[in-house]
């Protein structure tokens, strides 16, 4: 589903992210993992192409993209992004917040949109908040209207930074959930997290990212278990 | 008690003159406040575009009119266009009050803009929006609500700066001022009669624009549930 290779990226003089090859198969969920400042954002931002590396390739199902010859905007349709700070649109209620993208990118009808959008709000257990204003939700509600929102395009690969980072802590069970049941239903997704409970669940495969290098990836109970580099090691400890 | 009478025979003798003048300062300030309007969105662009001749050349109009008095630009324009085509004073005044709104206006907008959190255009374009489609649904929406504050207060400083096209000629209400006293020989009394006037049209409008702040803020509504 997602094919990159050799994949670089710099900020001015720093380089964030170096020779990176990662694919992602249909229906995989893979975990980013590594220390703050690695690059896991920036990766992430790289599929959907809000970054734009400068070497490297990267394929979206089985579209080679070239951001210069490729209709981004309609290669990002496929690949929804939650973000850690929902970014709701705060002028719009739950429900136009969903279907804003499905109305007037993709040229979907009122009508129909609605239906779509208020089956995503029961998926994420917040159908009764359609006219409510983001403003009016707590941070988990927001995030799993975010993800509702996302999901309205009909997205075949979700990306999630770090989406549960900004909630208080009896939140992040909830978003979580949403994200364990889109797993179940087979969506593709990348996901940054700190959530390693959730990581050992659901992912597929957990990727370490280290100085812009992928250093080491594999099951998540072979990497929990017996991480094989001295900084995986090092990171898990911190952080468990 | 002088005073008191005097101002009511200013107010019983000239009071629908003035009166008068307030509606040339109201429809010049509105007038030019829409042309400064169009001028400050289309120069918020130039500022905000990533193109750096359009920067450069935003930057050099708002220097230029920041950097001078209000008075110099009227009487630059008004004798400056006098050479090429005849434009009477009013229409002269309300140009230059445009352009010199337009660069403040320029600001607002510019600033207004760029205080939307960067998150919300990653979000809109993360959904497959185009940048002008992201801008018109999310961005200025957002921003023009930001902007009516700074616009409001704009608003009033421009009606107060309008007096200022009395030196060329248009029967404002500062230039009925300023013809009221050469008549009675009672300036005091009469600029503040004018002050007054002034005064009442700016409270109007300040009460017009909170009003419309209350209304645009849809994001806070007050108590739970609008469902
Ligand atoms: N827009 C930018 N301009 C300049 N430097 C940037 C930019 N975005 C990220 N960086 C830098 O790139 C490096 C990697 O950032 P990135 O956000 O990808 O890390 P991360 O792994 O997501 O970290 P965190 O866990 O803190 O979110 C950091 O050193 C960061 O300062
Ligand atoms: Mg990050």
């Amino acid at each position: 589903m997602i094919n990159v290779r050799n994949l670089s990226k710099s900020f001015g003089g720093l380089q964030v992210l170096k020779n990176i090859d990662l694919d992602v198969k249909n229906s995989e969920v893979v975990v980013l993992i590594g220390a703050s400042g690695s690059g896991k954002s920036t990766l992430l931002r790289c599929l959907n192409f809000l970054e734009t590396a400068e070497a490297g390739e990267i394929t979206i199902g089985d579209e080679k993209i070239n951001p210069a010859t490729t209709n981004l905007n309609k290669m990002r349709e496929k690949v929804g992004m939650v973000f850690q700070h929902f970014n709701l649109f705060p002028h719009m209620t739950v429900l136009e917040n969903i279907i804003e993208a499905p109305v007037h990118v993709k040229k979907m009808g009122r009508d129909q949109a609605t239906t779509l959008a208020v089956e995503l709000l029961k998926k994420v257990g917040l159908h009764d908040k359609a006219h409510f204003y983001p403003d009016q939700l707590s941070g988990g509600q927001k995030q799993r209207v975010a993800i509702a929102r996302a999901l309205a395009m009909q997205p075949k690969v979700m990306l999630f930074d770090e989406p549960t980072s900004a909630l208080d802590p009896e939140l992040v069970g909830e978003v979580l959930q949403v994200m364990k049941d889109l797993a179940l239903d087979g969506m593709t997704m990348v996901i940054v997290t700190h959530e390693m409970g959730f990581a050992r669940e659901v992912a597929s495969r957990v990727v370490m990212l280290a100085d812009g290098h992928i250093i080491e990836e594999g099951r998540p109970e072979e990497i929990f278990a017996n991480p094989k580099h001295e900084r995986t090691q090092r990171f898990l400890n911190q952080i468990l | 008690m002088d005073f008191l009478q005097n101002i009511i025979g200013i107010l019983s003798e000239h009071g629908l003159a003035f009166l008068q003048a307030s509606w040339m300062t109201i429809s010049i300030t509105i007038i030019s406040l829409l042309f400064a309007m169009i001028i400050g969105i289309i120069f918020a662009g130039f500022k905000i575009s990533s193109i750096k001749f359009l920067n450069r050349v935003a930057d050099l109009y708002i220097g230029i009119i920041r950097g001078t008095p209000l008075i110099v630009q009227i009487m630059f324009l008004y004798y400056g266009i006098a050479n090429i085509l005849t434009l009477n004073s009013f229409t002269a005044g309300a140009l230059a009050l445009s352009i010199h709104t337009g660069a403040y206006i320029a600001e607002i907008f510019r600033g207004a803009v760029q205080s939307i959190d960067r998150g919300q255009m990653e979000a809109a374009r993360s959904l497959g929006m185009s940048y002008p489609l992201a801008m018109r649904r999310i961005i200025f929406p957002q921003a023009l609500k930001r902007a009516i504050p700074p616009l409001g207060n704009q608003f009033i400083i421009s009606l107060k700066d309008s007096s200022l096209v009395a030196y060329i000629a248009v029967t404002d209400l500062y230039n009925t001022a300023l013809t009221v006293q050469g008549e009675n020989y009672m300036p005091f009394e009469t600029y503040f009669v004018v002050g007054l006037y002034y005064l009442i049209i700016v409270l109007i409008f300040t009460w017009f624009f909170n009003r419309l702040e209350k209304k645009l803020d849809v994001s806070k509504p007050k108590g739970a549930a609008i469902a």
